[in-house]
């Protein structure tokens, strides 16, 4: 039943009626049904040394999960799914498969089609949570010892997960009132129906020997000094809580936001009714958080809204797959258009003008004489996060901004263990974030249990 | 947690499954392999006199794939081993005694002759050996020089052979049977006769894979001439099933150890051997088409399975099929099934009617709509509930069977359904039709 969205000009909340704002903001993508999942399972080569498993961050062995549910081992696949990532089930809903397992899918050759990977992955945990048995897995013998894990997102998570099943005692801390981080305040609400993200992290506290802190925020409650004074060892899963300028002035008006924010509260919402949105809507980026804003603003009842890029399509962050998904869901994407002044009357975003760019030899952006404006009433900025060092302290050794690490995630400063995106060198990937947050749960425990 | 462990005439192993006689165990490379990735025992590639048999340099295995390149079925001309007998006794020791928790038993083939029994038997003994087993079945090769299928064939050799490894051995025997045979009964009632501890079944099934049609040569050729192969794989495990439930029932041999062979790929395909009676089962096939980790899934199978039904231990549910197992004329002859097809799944394929109208019973109506819209649905006046549409039916789950409830009426005869029993043996159509009294 649709109807016509509210176009009244400026930021508005309730441009759709509530029968549409459930239908906008349901499952994007719909778990597959039985014989859908067995199909897909059979199509699985069971390949040695399998190319996907390869290029997964958390090496999850897919073609024994696939294997199982072929085999109507539905649980035995969730286990091989857990075991290796904690957060499957997430993973499973945002992973961009796209440019990991399922481009490594030797069924690309002849095909063109990889195994669906993620939405098996999904079928698989999806029944683990909704019918949870006996515990997949136990905790070992009491270490004794105490880890302070900071951060609740993706990495902390699987770091507090890997830590607790070897037997130590683990404290999380968030700053936020949820768990979860990214899971929680960070993605587009249709990639998560159904409080999917809570259900997954009551799962994976079920294991034990965790203890929650919520709303104690780091330099300000507690610093690392404090807590490793007392604890063992100390896990920063901090993420990237600043948010990138935009590098030209911003002037205070209603309409600007920054796009992590409008996704956070969108999460968050009670009713979708509740959350304004522009008529016009503009955002800057060209990552996964743009696309999630983007998405999410035309569900809402936006009738314009635009991606506006500097470089082309290839330089995006966000994915082929996203990228399309954005565009088959009424957002535009422009491209090669860097932001120069952000319009404003009244108090109020009015648009935004931009210069054309081209790419020079050396791979860098030149700006053209080149103009243009778009209307809008709502400008969202989305160029990227950062890392924010103040909270942890100085002692830390940092490079290109994010936290210094080993492979295991050791940092400069004895006891203190680090991963997720608050981490050098990652590509910002929540299946990242949970390689780190295990990987680092194994050294933390070997160092402290050594004999 | 379900126990999986298997306690198999005293021979303890992690879990049920045990690799096959074949090729995968031929060596200590591989049979170490094998164990590191979680078998729970071996039995060792068919052990024999030497000098070693020669193999052919070409093809010795060939496969039936399904349209969708799932191997079906493999065939092999391949001999027992081809390595010296010492070399092989050398490294099952060493192998032994490197996982002494798993099982190690050894595949024996020499001449039907007293003496070479009486020779090779204490040798396997003094390597640590678990058990032995007696290739009774290899059906090709070896059976041209009066051994493997070419005894297995004969009752009386069998006994004869069992007799004497109970002789001049204290190892347990099992006897592998060959599936060449009218009736499989009549060799495992000769094994229990000569005293073998357990059977094993199937061995391979004589085989030519195919042809080559451009150059007029049976398929695999070595150098334009081929032999009929031993075949396996998942399209035998049937033949093997019935096998297996056969000498489970018999009433000579019911409780005689069984370890099952034949086409196990996944949890459900041993588990089905084990609730006909078998106490481990072999695998080959599967191994030498995904290689050895497959165990790892078919271990996580059988322990979710046994938890989800709340067996403890594998003899928990060991058998527990048996019973059902009759003979055709046992059949009650007043049970009524229909097949249903479940709309709201169904493709539209029209599979279902054009086989039952070609070739059944003219049951599953075709009806299209005025815009085209395609619907199939069963009627139920004519269907005998043969179940061709469920076994072929694409779709999972899409058409199942119902059996009609007491009182119901069968549209196809009128019959009002009773609940009694009545099978054939007391049926007015059969003219050696018992009285009640009689039956």
């Amino acid at each position: 039943m649709e109807s016509t969205a509210n176009r009244a000009c400026g930021v508005h909340a309730a441009r759709l009626n509530l029968v549409e704002y459930a239908v906008n903001f349901s499952d994007s993508h719909a778990p597959l049904t039985k014989p859908q999942a067995l199909i897909e399972a059979e199509r699985c080569y069971y390949c040695y040394d399998a190319p996907c498993a390869t290029a997964c961050p958390t090496s999850i062995d897919i073609p024994s999960f696939i294997q199982r549910i072929a085999q109507g081992n539905d649980r035995g696949a969730a286990r091989a799914i857990l075991e290796a990532n904690p957060l499957g089930g997430m993973c499973a809903r945002v992973c961009p498969t796209e440019v990991l397992c399922e481009q490594a899918c030797v069924r690309n050759t002849n095909e063109d089609k990889p195994v669906e990977i993620g939405a098996l992955q999904r079928y698989a945990t999806d029944a683990l949570f909704d019918n949870p048995g006996a515990p997949l897995f136990t905790r070992s013998a009491s270490t004794g010892k105490r880890i302070a894990v900071v951060g609740a997102g993706p990495a902390g998570l699987a770091c507090a997960h890997g830590l607790a099943m070897r037997g130590n005692d683990v404290v999380l801390f968030d700053a936020h009132p949820k768990l979860g981080g990214l899971n929680e305040y960070g993605l587009a609400t249709y990639k998560t129906t159904n409080g999917f993200a809570q259900k997954e992290i009551d799962w994976l506290l079920s294991i034990g020997g965790i203890s929650v802190r919520c709303n104690q925020r780091l330099g300000r409650d507690m610093t690392v000094d404090s807590l490793l004074a007392g604890y063992d060892a100390v896990f920063l899963g901090l993420g990237l809580s600043g948010v990138n300028a935009i590098g030209i002035a911003e002037p205070q008006a209603d309409g600007l936001r920054n796009a992590v924010d409008f996704i956070a509260e969108l999460r968050q919402a009670g009713s979708f009714s509740d959350i304004p949105v522009g008529r016009r809507v503009v955002v800057i980026g060209g990552g996964m958080t743009a696309v999630d804003a983007a998405v999410q603003a035309t569900k809402l009842g936006a009738e314009d809204v635009t991606i506006v890029y500097r470089r082309g399509a290839s330089a995006m962050s966000a994915s082929t797959v996203e990228q399309r998904w954005a565009q088959t869901h009424g957002v535009k994407i422009k491209h090669w258009s860097a932001p120069k002044e952000i319009l404003s009357e009244n108090g109020k975003v009015s648009g935004v003008r931009f210069a054309m760019t081209t790419q020079r030899a050396d791979g860098g952006i030149t700006e053209t004489d080149e103009q243009f404006t778009i209307n809008a009433d709502m400008v969202l900025k989305a160029i990227g996060q950062t890392y924010t060092a103040d909270h942890a302290g100085g002692k830390i050794e940092l490079k290109g901004g994010r936290i210094a690490t080993d492979e295991d995630g050791h940092t400069s400063v004895a006891r203190v263990w680090a991963g997720g995106d608050c981490r050098v060198g990652g590509r910002d990937l929540t299946v990242e974030a949970v390689e780190h947050g295990k990987v680092a749960a194994q050294s933390i425990h070997a160092a402290l249990n050594a004999a | 947690m379900a126990d999986i462990s298997s306690n198999f005439l005293g021979i303890k192993s992690p879990n049920p499954f045990w690799l096959a006689s074949a090729p995968p165990t031929d060596k200590e490379i591989n049979v170490t392999r094998a164990f590191e990735a979680g078998w729970g025992g071996v039995v060792w590639k068919t052990l024999g006199e030497d000098p070693p048999v020669v193999n052919v340099n070409g093809p010795r295995y060939s496969t039936l794939m399904s349209q969708d390149r799932r191997v079906i079925g493999l065939n092999n001309i391949e001999l027992i081993t081809d390595r010296p007998l010492m070399q092989n006794l050398e490294e099952i020791r060493r192998v032994k005694r490197a996982w002494p928790d798993r099982a190690m038993i050894v595949s024996l083939m020499v001449p039907c002759v007293e003496e070479s029994w009486k020779r090779i038997l204490p040798m396997v003994e003094d390597v640590g050996a678990d058990g032995i087993e007696l290739n009774f079945g290899c059906p090709h090769g070896m059976s041209e020089r009066g051994m493997g299928a070419a005894v297995g064939q004969v009752p009386e050799y069998i006994q004869m052979v069992t007799e004497w490894c109970k002789h001049y051995s204290k190892m347990p025997v099992i006897v592998k049977l060959t599936p060449n045979i009218t009736d499989v009964r009549l060799a495992a009632r000769a094994a229990k006769r000569g005293g073998a501890d357990a059977v094993s079944l199937i061995n391979t099934i004589n085989s030519i894979m195919g042809v080559d049609l451009e150059s007029m040569v049976m398929h695999p050729s070595t150098g334009g001439w081929g032999s009929h192969g031993g075949y396996c794989g998942p399209a035998v495990k049937p033949i093997a099933l019935n096998m297996v439930g056969e000498i489970a029932r018999d009433a000579e041999t019911a409780g005689l150890p069984i370890s099952g062979i034949g086409g196990i790929t996944t949890w459900r395909d041993a588990a089905e051997y084990i609730a006909l009676g078998c106490g481990t089962v072999q695998v080959c096939t599967a191994a030498m088409v995904y290689g050895f980790k497959i165990v790892e899934d078919m271990c996580d199978g059988l322990s979710n399975f046994m938890d989800a039904h709340g067996y403890k231990t594998i003899d928990d549910f060991r058998g527990k099929a048996v019973p059902t197992v009759k003979d055709w004329k046992q059949l009650n002859l007043k049970h009524i099934d229909k097949a249903v097809i479940d709309q709201d799944s169904c493709i539209q394929c029209g599979r279902c009617h054009v086989v039952c109208e070609d070739t059944s019973h003219q049951a599953i109506f075709y009806k299209k709509g005025e815009n085209g819209e395609r619907k199939f649905e069963i009627n139920e006046a004519e269907c005998v509930g043969c179940n061709l549409c469920v076994s072929i039916c694409p779709v999972p789950d899409t058409i199942s069977m119902r059996t009609l409830a007491v009182g119901e009426v069968d549209a196809r005869t009128g019959i009002t359904v009773t609940g009694e029993y009545g099978n054939w043996t007391t049926h007015p159509n059969n003219p050696q039709c018992l009285t009640p009294a009689e039956a």
